[in-house]
């Protein structure tokens, strides 16, 4: 019987199913970081037991470290305290733990991927919603709350029901100056910010081939924006060609015979969805959200919807969105006063993501009342953009380059945006407050993010001199 | 390779736990009036701020339940009028909100701050996967209603009472006797009514699972 990609993998990692209840999910990988693994590790230690397979578990501080003098002591006491818990609790459970000052250390999500610990067809979790950002290679990754981790920590399973399967198929060719980012925020602004709850959602399409490994992360990270259990897409050379060489990747036969099974894990050309969505890639323009849901994005050239003209899952949310981002209905987008711009997080914090940003800036200055921080998703990242002197442009352009972690994505550090004021933000979520209490988030690419910083208003980046050319 | 297991003997081991009391088992189900938050859309950033993920504990989050929504400029002697949490006619156990409540991020803290704040059901037509499994996890049940019955809250006199049997799977307007039924899958259900948890369970399977990793090698 043809199956789909989900459904290879989910198979074969089912212990046993319970008669009319969830099923048994065995777990290949686990990460975990600071803010939601303390209490899990405080519940194992009730119970008196250890971690099962602490192999399987790969652990770093990401959410709440500083990005600035990460070398010094935490100044802020609960998040030291966090941030020392962790480190005692992986100690004590023989868990690898790329702390901060660890060459890996980095936002949970960038660092999986880039030891080569992430690989096709497995299961992956971790206390956090943005893990769907791994099934960019093929594996079912979902986000899990803390009982879970502890789950997880306890036997390696977890009690699962099977999602509803949707696949969103993008084809055709990306304009000039659209990248990934514009794609998956003008898929999320047509099936809005519940459009795919209760499904895994597997994107598909030539356009969605055509991208590179950091690109498709930065789509299946933002699958759990459309309410989506987990966002996958089939491995194929891109992704074994990402893999290969990397520090935790298999090596030698291993390599052979894991190769051999990560060709097998696609959707059989008969597989049914439950659920179809189609796109194409030419109908796509740089998006920006307007609004305080990821649902809530539009082209830079349109106009902020108004009562009449949007979606009815939104219809009654608009005006209390409008009125928290000082926004009005109707109105262009373009032009808009921005005062921060944050290009970081794990959804647009990789090497290449600096590089998009960094050949576009070259030569360019920020706009005077415009502060812009970079936040490089790894130690790596970081090493990498100072080895191609990419640090040295930003410094140029009067950007500031700072030390990696989660940042202004959710300021749970002390890079917070103060109250009313904007920012244009290569994160994923514009929730209220989300980066500060009070503050007013504007999604973008970093290309978009990249532009706005130049001119210090929302600008279409196709009308700056030489854009790069889209593919990321 | 797969096996399965009838519900009972799967999870009759696996008593005990640090779960709540279970609250939902009584024979005329679980009455209450209830505070209606009458917005979609609600991510559990709002339920429950990042700036107060920074505990080691599980303790303490009612305090600062939807803490942006509930004061101005954080300031505790500023509450904000219009929020209904801050309303003395409102009061219950039952929380009724609009769709898609608990989107965003998988914080099981927002699950902590309703419990902790005294919640225990949350009623909307249509909840995210995530906290769905957070809340059930944490004693709280999620009860999802069809849109019309939702409405039909929201616009119920803040006297009203609701009850949620949770055996029967149906939530009832008392005044009217209007009823919807929710859905809850059985496993989960046994779980709640007898304040069985799942790590209980996944530990007495624990050979099972031993098997299932020697098998694939
Ligand atoms: S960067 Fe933002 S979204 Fe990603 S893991 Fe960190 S806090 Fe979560």
């Amino acid at each position: 019987m043809a199956k789909t990609l989900f459904e290879k993998i989910w198979e074969k990692h089912i212990v046993k199913t319970i008669d009319d209840g969830p099923s048994v999910l065995y777990i290949d990988r686990h990460f975990i970081h600071e803010v939601t693994s303390p209490q899990a590790f405080t519940g194992l230690n009730n119970r008196g037991i250890k971690v099962f397979r602490p192999k399987q578990v790969v652990a770093t501080a990401d959410h709440n470290v500083p990005t600035l003098n990460q070398h010094l002591p935490i100044k802020e006491e609960l998040s030291r305290k966090q941030v020392e818990t962790l480190v005692k609790n992986c100690t004590e459970h023989n868990i690898e733990l790329f702390g901060l000052g660890h060459p890996f250390q980095g936002i949970v999500h960038v660092i999986g991927p880039e030891l080569g610990v992430t690989q096709p067809g497995m299961t992956i979790v971790c206390g956090d919603s943005h893990t769907s950002t791994h099934g960019a290679f093929g594996s079912i990754a979902f986000g899990i709350g803390t009982s879970e981790v502890e789950m997880v920590m306890a036997t390696q399973c977890l009690l699962q029901s099977k999602p509803k399967l949707m696949r969103i198929t993008v084809d055709g060719e990306l304009s000039k100056g659209v990248v990934s980012k514009d794609i998956v925020l003008y898929i999320l602004s047509k099936i809005t910010a519940s459009g795919a709850t209760g499904y895994a959602v597997e994107f598909a399409g030539s356009a969605i081939r055509s991208l590179s490994m950091e690109a498709r992360m930065t789509i299946c990270n933002m699958s759990i924006e459309m309410g989506g259990r987990c966002g996958l897409i089939a491995a194929d050379e891109t992704t074994f060609e990402y893999i290969k060489g990397k520090p935790l990747s298999p090596k030698g036969e291993h390599w052979e015979k894991s190769l051999t099974y990560w060709k097998t894990l696609y959707s059989d050309k008969d597989a049914v969805f439950d659920k179809e969505y189609h796109f194409k890639a030419e109908d796509i323009e740089p998006m920006i959200t307007y609004g305080t849901n990821p649902g809530m994005g539009i082209g830079v050239t349109e106009t902020i919807p108004t009562t009449e003209t949007i979606n009815e899952s939104d219809k009654s949310g608009l005006s209390k969105s409008l009125a928290y981002m000082g926004l009005q209905q109707g109105s262009a987008i373009k032009g808009q006063k921005i005062d921060y711009v944050f290009i970081g997080s794990c959804t647009n914090s990789r090497i290449e993501d600096l590089r998009l940003v960094a050949a576009f800036v070259k030569g360019k200055k920020k706009a005077d009342d415009v502060e812009v921080w970079i936040v490089p998703g790894s130690k790596q990242v970081e090493a990498q953009a100072v080895k191609e002197g990419i640090d040295k442009i930003f410094e140029e352009a009067g950007f500031m380059l700072r030390q990696p972690g989660c940042s202004a994505c959710l300021g749970m550090n002390e890079d917070k945006i103060p109250a009313g004021k904007y920012c244009i933000s290569t994160s994923n979520r514009n929730f209220e407050g989300r980066q500060g209490a009070g503050a007013r988030t504007l999604l973008a690419s970093p290309l978009t993010a990249a532009a706005a910083a130049i001119t210090g208003v929302v600008t279409d980046p196709r009308s700056l001199p030489n854009p790069s050319e889209g593919g990321l | 390779m797969n096996s399965t297991s009838k519900l009972s003997n799967s999870i009759k081991h696996s008593q005990n736990s640090g779960n709540p009391e279970p609250s939902f088992g009584g024979q005329g189900g679980f009455v209450s009036r209830f505070v209606p938050v009458n917005i979609e859309n609600i991510d559990t950033d709002q339920i429950i701020p990042a700036r107060f993920l920074k505990a080691t504990t599980k303790e303490g989050f009612g305090k600062n339940l939807f803490r942006d929504w509930k004061y101005e400029n954080d300031d505790e002697s500023k509450p904000k009028a219009d929020f209904p949490l801050n309303q003395s006619q409102y009061a219950g156990e039952i929380l009724v909100a609009g769709k898609n409540f608990g989107c965003g991020s998988s914080r099981e803290h927002a699950a902590w701050a309703l419990a902790d704040y005294g919640f225990k059901v949350v009623v909307s037509s249509f909840f995210a996967d995530i906290f769905r499994n957070n809340a059930l996890n944490n004693g709280v049940l999620p009860v999802q209603v069809s849109e019309n019955f939702l409405q039909k809250i929201f616009s119920l006199s803040n006297e009203e009472t609701l009850t949620v049997n949770l055996e029967k799977q149906t939530i009832t307007i008392n005044s009217t006797g209007e009823s919807d039924f929710f859905e809850i899958n059985s496993y989960k259900k046994t779980c709640l009514l007898n304040g069985y948890d799942d790590i209980d369970y996944l530990l007495s399977i624990k050979e099972d699972i031993e098997k299932f990793e020697t098998q694939r090698g």
